[in-house]
C-alpha cells in the first residue's frame, strides 16, 4: 500500500518551478539529425562562451540563455551556414569574449609571438654557452 | 633586502643582480592591482552605433500591441527595455520605467521566455509603462542586439541606431543618465 502511494505521488509530482516555465527553444536540447551537421555545431558550441554562467560554453550550461544559443546555433547549422559565420555573428554583438577559440589580433599577437622569442634567445643562449664549452 | 654581496667572482654586471627582484616586484604589482580591481563579469553588447537588427515579435501582453523594427523607424527615440515577469529585479526598475514613461519618453519592452498569463499579471502588479511589448520566447532580439540578461535597456534613436546600453536595473539614480542618453538620441 505504501508503495503504492508513493507511486502515485510520484506520479501527480510536478518539477521544481523553473526560472522561467516556457518550453525550451526547439534545438536547445535536440540534436540535428544529421550525424555530420550535429558534429560541426557540437564543435562550434564548445567553444562558445555562455554569457549567464560565463566560465562555462554553451555545450556545457543549463542556462535557459545557454539554451535558446544552442539552438540558434543548431538551427543556423541546419540552415546551411557555415560555424565561423554563426561565430562572427556572435562576436559582432558581444565582441571577443563570448569565443572561446583564440584569434590573432593586434591586441593578441604577443601571446603568439612571446613563445617563439623565448625559443630564439634560449637558443643564442645555448649556442654561446656551447661554443664556449668547446673552446676550453 | 640585505647588504649587496662582495664583488662576484662572475662577469655579471652587478646591476644584472636586481633584474630577477625587479621583474618580480613588476609582478607584484601587477597581481595586486588586478586583486584590488575585480574584472567586471557584464558582457557589453558591441552594437552600440549599429542599426537595430530586423525583427517581429507577437503581443506578449493583452492590450499592447507586440514589437518590430519598423516600429523604430518614426525619428522619435525609444528606450528598449528588455525583461521578464520571471525577473526579480525587472520588478525593482518599474517605478523608474513608469517614470520615464510619464515624462514623455516611449518605454517599449520585450519579454524574455515569458507566458502572456504571467506578463499580464506582472503589469497588473508593478505598473506597465510599456507603449509596445514583443514576445520573445527563444531570446532571439536579446542574442541579435547582444543583450546577455534581464534587466537590460537600450536607447534607440529616431533613426533606429542603438546609442546607449544600460546593463541592469535602472535605479532612480541612474535616471538622470538615461534622460540624457534619450535627450542624445534626439538629436
Amino acid at each position: 500500500m505504501r508503495v503504492l502511494v508513493a507511486l502515485l505521488a510520484l506520479l501527480v509530482a510536478v518539477p521544481a518551478l523553473a526560472q522561467d516555465s516556457l518550453p525550451r527553444a526547439p534545438y536547445a536540447y535536440r540534436q540535428l539529425d544529421d550525424p555530420e551537421q550535429e558534429a560541426r555545431a557540437q564543435a562550434l558550441m564548445e567553444t562558445l562562451r555562455c554569457l549567464k554562467c560565463q566560465s562555462q560554453s554553451i555545450a556545457d550550461s543549463d542556462a535557459p540563455m545557454a539554451g535558446d544559443m544552442r539552438s540558434q546555433v543548431r538551427q543556423r547549422i541546419l540552415a546551411g551556414e557555415e560555424p565561423e559565420e554563426i561565430r562572427a555573428w556572435l562576436v559582432e554583438r558581444y565582441g571577443d569574449y563570448v569565443s572561446y577559440a583564440p584569434r590573432l589580433t593586434g591586441l593578441t599577437w604577443p601571446l603568439f609571438a612571446m613563445p617563439l622569442v623565448l625559443l630564439v634567445v634560449v637558443g643564442l643562449l645555448l649556442r654561446r654557452r656551447l661554443r664556449r664549452g668547446d673552446g676550453k | 633586502m640585505s647588504a649587496p654581496p662582495s664583488r662576484p667572482s662572475t662577469r655579471i654586471s652587478p646591476w644584472a643582480l636586481w633584474v630577477p627582484l625587479i621583474v618580480f616586484l613588476g609582478f607584484l604589482v601587477l597581481v595586486i592591482h588586478g586583486l584590488s580591481r575585480p574584472g567586471s563579469t557584464e558582457v557589453e553588447s558591441t552594437m552600440i552605433g549599429k542599426p537595430l537588427p530586423a525583427f517581429t515579435l507577437p503581443p506578449a501582453a493583452g492590450d499592447r500591441p507586440g514589437l518590430s523594427t519598423y516600429d523604430f523607424a518614426d525619428e522619435k527615440p525609444r528606450l528598449l527595455n528588455i525583461f521578464a515577469s520571471w525577473c526579480v529585479p525587472c520588478a525593482i526598475e518599474a517605478p523608474q520605467l513608469q517614470a520615464l514613461s510619464d515624462e514623455g519618453h516611449e518605454v517599449v519592452g520585450v519579454a524574455i521566455r515569458d507566458r502572456r498569463e504571467h506578463v499580464a499579471a506582472f503589469l497588473v502588479k508593478h505598473g506597465n509603462p510599456f507603449a509596445r511589448i514583443g514576445k520573445d520566447d527563444v531570446s532571439a532580439v536579446q542574442l541579435a542586439i547582444g543583450s546577455s540578461g534581464v534587466p537590460e535597456s537600450f536607447v534607440i534613436d529616431g533613426t533606429g541606431v542603438i546609442r546607449y546600453q544600460h546593463i541592469g536595473v535602472i535605479r532612480a539614480e541612474d535616471l538622470p543618465l538615461i534622460r540624457e542618453k534619450m535627450r542624445e538620441a534626439r538629436q
